[in-house]
């Protein structure tokens, strides 16, 4: 009872603290607001306003046709050049596609003939070449089709594939990149706010004090991570109703409150890994590289900007220790799929068992800096 | 307005903060050659007044002459300030704690343009003249307060100003050092007879040798005469009486001589025991076999030089610290960190304030009371008593950080013993404050000690402080060399008083006190004309901006840990991401449901399972088997085979095959839904060519330019590089100017002649230097561990790089010119460089794709630009002419973010 009511009071005062920071505060709403709303808008999953250029060697109406089949949201609208500038149109990264249709090709192909279009992809563009290069193949086949109709009926298949995308039919990226956004701002925050909170008591001495009132550090990190997860858990919520659902207009299938008890799972880990690391820091600019360390492959390699599939089996099996591993994975399951705790909570489990752990890692270190700090 | 007798002539000044009046109109003349001591307790803005003269602070109202040049126009202070040395208040507060006694000598004889051999002769004169000669090379860092403050002389005398400013300089220094102290003065003052010399002091003993005295009081000027004269005026015998006596009558009134009433006599148990205590840091004993005994309702004073192991003592005893060796009790229970009831009883006030001072004086009672459990009830009226005894009234409300020193410190003790305990360990806690605070502090120790018979454990540097205690103890390198009543010490050693007697017992002990070398004074040396100096200041200067970079270089050299996480950090990131960022979808996995189990659906499905990307993990049996795949099992794809598909098949009626792709990790559903149509595809055509037919498709010519079997590591690892080559310039050079405004070091800015272009450049330079090897290194990685060949032109890579570290750093230079603490600059740096460094460089999608606030945030940022340099020079074969957009683009970010830092960062303090 006493630890809980220590626990809660020391909490309240790294409230205090928190609201006095302006700037701080204001960086906080921007990156659960604007940021999120940059990164649910923009991209990086999907074929989505690709920039194409077309040489137009023909100028027929299949050409025009095919130009005029490129359309929102995948293309944005095509830019004509001469066929002499293919290269600076893609040394530029201007043009993700040219498209090169020879002299003649309508002709040659009512005449039955097989004329070759080329599609030039910019393939240093990984995701969207690939995925906008199929999309291409198929346009200008439909459109090839449409025009030959005419000339000779089409051969029926001898079997039809029907594929369904489940849980997320149109292949919006919208909302996986905002809950994404969302994570990434959750490391960062709550590892550089837990993190230098630890490094500023250590620098203004008042971890001495607090380390000689009857306090244990079980109660002083516990404290941290209740009044720093709280401000983040409101953020995320916050974000995910003003930004997601009422901004971008996102109609959230799965259950909000589940996942906000993940959220609430994955704070305790992550503030409990920036406490560790503000024990192991000497100072600020030690923790800043340190959180370069940490958060950014915890975030890039989650699984939520590339596969995890396509990486190496060791660097796979290691980021199944990371936490920002499971959290991707149990948004996913939930937000998307609509999964229930049934199937989450082992996920659940291993983001609060490695949190534990860190958390653990960090009382132990907590005498040692002081000692170390002489 | 010229006074040509007055080098400081001030007229009407006032400032303030907010609301707070520090400075009240006013006026005052120094004259050439003199030693003025600025008198007065704290808050009464001797500070601000010094600060201002000294042009570190902005003039708000009022005229303020030096040299007879306008200290308002920033023309004339940069011609005057060459002739000025200020030494902040604060032990040390604006040297370089990294660096060695030499190397911050020498770094302010850099800034002030001395040549080589000249600053070098220059160092030794002083350090042998200020008995620092022996340790040159140690860090400032590990020096006593007392050598700093001698460093701190030497820094501001080495370019011989002509008036020097010193902001209570022997503050928190104890005897023998300030006896050192002011010898140094008198002999550079025999020196050079026409320096001025200005000095704030809360010392009334060191008062007597000065010239002329100016006492001060709420921002006015009570006073000023020499101290002969002040004591003649007011009457009184001592000039602290005659100061008191200067004070309105509304301060005075609740003053009252300190009384000290004897203990009672009789047994009385012992309660903090001291027996052999040693504490090793390493090699080095900090202390050495350390024995006490203090009793209850004791008041023990600890005395001793500064980092002779006072703190490390009491902090032995807190438990804070473990022993290395001996034994301690407190209250006769061993010393346990463990022991949360024994920590009930004791009460501890740090040397730096344990206050929150962002909570109010009642938050942060209210937060102890509570930490300590006091019921509720008696907790308010414990509070209330506090609040009435140490006098909060007026500041119940204020936050702790803007209280009046003494007032803070009184709030310490307060939060110290809110929980009334039995015994307080108290470490210097009237350093800084003014002898009436400190006075009233004493007071109630007094009333501690002798009414509620609590033990008091105190270390002072204040002989008057230490008179007062019942038994004193005496450290000097790490052991006790005398304890017993003041009066034993005193009559012992045979001295007039207990300072006397302490410096006799520190140089018979030896130690530091040895190297008090009285050097005879040498011929003044042909000072540099003032109107040399003055030119020093004009324009852009190369060797200042060094002095930047070399210090800064040192700094980062001396921190193994900050280098080594710059460049083998980014080289660890590097595997990390060259490995990890892949967009190669090469193993789906997929489950199939088999209705229809014929050769036809088998051989359907042999697709698939024959295929190097697509692995089978699994056979349904049900719809719900799918479901679950699905749902829970996250499986890639769901292939359905309907019943009657190979009877289907034979007949010609076209079955359809059900394909489930997740959705919920949308680029790999696209991926895999290409695929999926390919091998559909892939089978159809098949069945055609057994059957003989053959449909004409079209033909569509892929071309996968630059990168022919499409490996997304050709186009991530110079991505990587791009990426990483954002953050750690940023988050470097983030901490870089912000560090050194929470530190102090921010002040050489302000009243050295260097200006804030150089600062900016000079800290610039070695964090572009450090970045570049970083680049060289991940270049290297890149070529020879993932066999990324370079197709351009190197020099071309390389030209980018170096604009692109530079316009980093820059960017990094803006958050901390702007910013006021280090969280918030790590903070503002790692949100403002993530996403336009990793979703919106062109990295994961095509910067030509972005529209809106995202296409923004990418033109703005420069990592766009150097993307394009670094995937062109690698994977596209581009040389000089196809990028020369993109490098003049990075070019220019250069310019404007060090405009942009310029803006940011202030002259002088407001």
């Amino acid at each position: 009872m006493q630890h809980l009511a220590n626990i809660f009071w020391l909490g309240t005062k790294e409230l205090r603290s928190f609201s006095r920071d302006f700037v701080l505060f204001g960086f906080v709403i921007y990156s659960f607001t604007l940021a999120v709303y940059a990164q649910a808008e923009s991209p990086a999953q999907e074929a989505h306003n690709s920039s194409v250029a077309i040489v137009d060697e023909d100028h027929s109406a299949l050409s025009r046709a095919i130009a005029a089949a490129l359309l929102p949201p995948y293309f944005s609208p095509p830019t004509e050049v001469v066929a002499g500038h293919v290269d600076e149109q893609m040394d530029t990264a201007r043009s993700t596609f040219v498209l090169d249709i020879p002299p003649h090709y309508e002709r040659d192909i009512m005449a039955g003939r097989r004329p070759a279009i080329q599609v030039n992809v910019d393939a240093t563009a990984m995701m969207q070449a690939g995925i906008g290069a199929g999309y291409l193949q198929q346009i200008i086949a439909r459109e090839i089709a449409r025009s030959a109709t005419d000339a000779e009926p089409s051969q029926a298949e001898p079997a039809k594939l029907a594929v369904r995308v489940a849980f997320n039919p149109n292949l919006t990226t919208q909302l996986f990149n905002a809950v994404m956004a969302i994570i990434g701002n959750v490391n960062m925050l709550a590892i550089i706010l837990a993190g230098a909170a630890i490094i500023r008591e250590r620098e203004h001495g008042t971890m001495d004090h607090l380390l000689i009132m009857p306090l244990t550090p079980f109660e002083i990190a516990a404290a941290k991570v209740w009044a720093n997860g709280l401000v983040i858990t409101v953020a995320v919520g916050l974000s995910l109703w003003l930004v997601v659902e009422t901004l971008l207009g996102i109609r959230i299938v799965g259950s909000i409150p589940l996942f906000m008890a993940g959220v609430t799972i994955y704070l305790f880990f992550a503030t409990a890994i920036g406490i560790f690391l503000g024990t192991v820091a000497r100072s600020m600019p030690q923790l800043g590289l340190l959180f370069v360390l940490v958060a950014l492959p915890m975030n890039i390699l989650s699984g939520g900007n590339t596969p995890l599939d396509s990486m190496p089996t060791f660097l796979r099996a290691v980021m199944q220790l990371s936490p920002s591993t499971h959290f991707v994975s149990f948004a996913q399951a939930i937000l998307y799929r609509g999964a229930g705790i049934d199937v989450v909570w082992p996920q659940f489990a291993v983001v609060g068992i490695v949190g534990g752990v860190f958390f653990a890692l960090s009382i132990m270190r907590f005498r040692k800096i002081s000692a170390a700090m002489m | 307005m010229s006074h040509p007798a007055s080098v400081i002539a001030v007229e009407g000044l006032s400032h303030s903060y907010g609301r707070t009046l520090a400075l009240d109109g006013v006026t005052l003349r120094v004259p050439t050659g003199a030693l003025v001591g600025l008198i007065g307790p704290d808050g009464v803005g001797k500070s601000t007044l010094l600060s201002l003269v000294a042009g570190a602070k902005r003039i708000q109202t009022g005229r303020v002459e030096v040299f007879g040049s306008d200290m308002a126009d920033q023309r004339h202070r940069s011609a005057v300030c060459p002739r000025i040395a200020f030494l902040p208040q604060g032990l040390g507060k604006n040297l370089y704690p990294d660096l060695s006694v030499r190397e911050n000598i020498d770094f302010f004889g850099r800034l002030f343009g001395e040549p080589a051999g000249e600053r070098a002769r220059r160092i030794d004169t002083l350090l042998e003249a200020t008995g620092l000669a022996p340790f040159p090379d140690r860090p400032a860092r590990k020096l006593s307060g007392g050598m700093r403050q001698k460093l701190g002389l030497c820094c501001a005398l080495v370019h011989d100003p002509d008036l020097l400013i010193l902001d209570e300089p022997t503050t928190g220094v104890d005897p023998l050092s300030r006896r050192q102290f002011w010898e140094l003065i008198e002999r550079m003052r025999a020196r050079r007879p026409g320096m001025s010399v200005v000095v704030a002091t809360a010392y009334m003993e060191e008062a007597e040798r000065f010239d002329e005295l100016i006492a001060m009081n709420a921002g006015r000027i009570l006073a000023s005469a020499a101290p002969a004269e002040l004591k003649r005026l007011t009457g009184q015998g001592s000039l602290e009486e005659s100061f008191i006596a200067l004070l309105p009558e509304a301060v005075r009134a609740g003053r009252r001589a300190l009384s000290i009433p004897p203990r009672p006599s009789g047994e009385h148990e012992a309660v903090i025991i001291a027996d052999g205590l040693t504490r090793r840091f390493g090699e080095f004993v900090a202390v050495d076999g350390v024995s006490f005994a203090i009793e209850r309702g004791e008041i023990f004073g600890f005395l001793g030089s500064n980092g002779c192991g006072k703190t490390t003592t009491m902090k032995m005893l807190t438990g804070l610290l473990p022993a290395s060796d001996g034994k301690a009790w407190l209250l006769g229970q061993p010393i346990d960190a463990a022991n949360m009831r024994l920590r009930r009883r004791v009460g501890y006030m740090s040397q730096s304030f344990s206050l929150y001072t962002e909570l109010t004086v009642r938050q942060n009672l209210d937060l102890h009371a509570r930490l300590f459990h006091i019921a509720a009830d008696r907790a308010k009226s414990r509070i209330a008593a506090l609040i009435k005894r140490f006098g909060f009234g007026p500041y119940v409300d204020q936050r702790a950080s803007q209280l009046p020193l003494g007032i803070r410190q009184r709030l310490s003790l307060a939060v110290a013993v809110v929980h009334e305990p039995e015994l307080l360990i108290l470490d210097e806690p009237t350093s800084g404050v003014d002898p009436l605070a400190r006075d009233s502090f004493w007071e109630l120790l007094v009333e501690l000690s002798r009414r509620q018979g609590v033990t008091i454990f105190v270390s002072t540097h204040f002989m008057n402080e230490a008179a007062r205690c019942d038994r004193v103890a005496l450290m000097h390198g790490g052991r006790v060399v005398a304890a017993g009543t003041p009066t034993e010490l005193v009559e012992a050693k045979g001295a007039a008083d207990l300072e006397d007697a302490f410096v006799a017992y520190l140089q018979s002990a030896g130690g530091e006190s040895s190297n008090l070398v009285s050097s005879p004074p040498e011929p003044e040396r042909a000072a540099i004309s003032p109107s040399a100096r003055v030119a020093s200041r004009a324009g852009f200067s190369l060797g200042r901006l060094f002095a930047y970079s070399w210090r800064e270089t040192l700094e980062l050299w001396r921190d193994p840990v900050r280098l080594g996480f710059a460049l083998l950090g980014t080289a660890f990131l590097m595997v990390v991401f060259g490995l990890g960022i892949n967009t190669d979808v090469n193993l789906v996995t997929f489950a199939a449901l088999d209705r229809d189990n014929t050769p036809e659906s088998r051989a359907y499905l042999q697709e698939f399972r024959g295929s190097p990307y697509f692995a089978e993990r699994k056979t349904l049996t049900s719809y719900d088997d799918l479901d679950r795949a699905l749902r829970s099992a996250g499986f890639a794809l769901a292939i359905e085979v309907p019943p009657g598909f190979g009877r289907d098949i034979r007949r010609g009626t076209a079955p359809e095959i059900g394909a489930w792709v997740d959705g919920a990790m949308p680029f790999r559903a696209e991926t895999v839904r290409g695929y999926l149509t390919g091998l559909h595809q892939q089978y159809v055509a098949d069945l055609a060519a057994t059957a003989g037919n053959r449909p004409a498709s079209p033909v569509i010519e892929t071309r996968f330019v630059y990168n022919q079997d499409f490996k997304s590591i050709f186009a991530m690892v110079p991505g990587t590089i791009a990426m990483l080559l954002a953050f750690m310039p940023a988050m470097l050079m983030a901490v870089g100017v912000v560090r050194e405004k929470e530190l102090g070091s921010i002040v050489n800015l302000y009243v050295t002649p260097v200006t804030r272009l150089e600062f900016l450049l000079g800290k610039q330079l070695p964090y572009v230097i450090l970045c570049l090897i970083s680049f060289l290194t991940l270049f290297v990685m890149a070529v020879f561990l993932f066999g990324v060949t370079l197709k351009g032109s190197f020099w071309v890579l390389l030209l980018g790089a170096l604009l692109y570290v530079t316009a980093m750093t820059g960017y990094g230079l803006v958050i901390s010119a702007f910013t006021r603490t280090q969280i918030a600059a790590l903070f503002v740096a790692g949100i403002m460089t993530s996403l336009p460094a990793v979703q919106f460089s062109g990295m994961l999608a095509p910067v030509s794709s972005l529209v809106g606030f995202p296409a923004f945030m990418a033109h703005t940022f420069p990592a766009m630009y150097f993307l394009r340099i670094s995937v062109g020079t690698f994977t596209k074969a581009l040389g000089f002419q196809e990028l020369a957009g993109s490098l003049l683009a990075l070019a220019a970010f250069i310019p404007i973010l060090i405009l942009i830092s310029l803006a940011f960062l202030r002259r002088q303090e407001l």
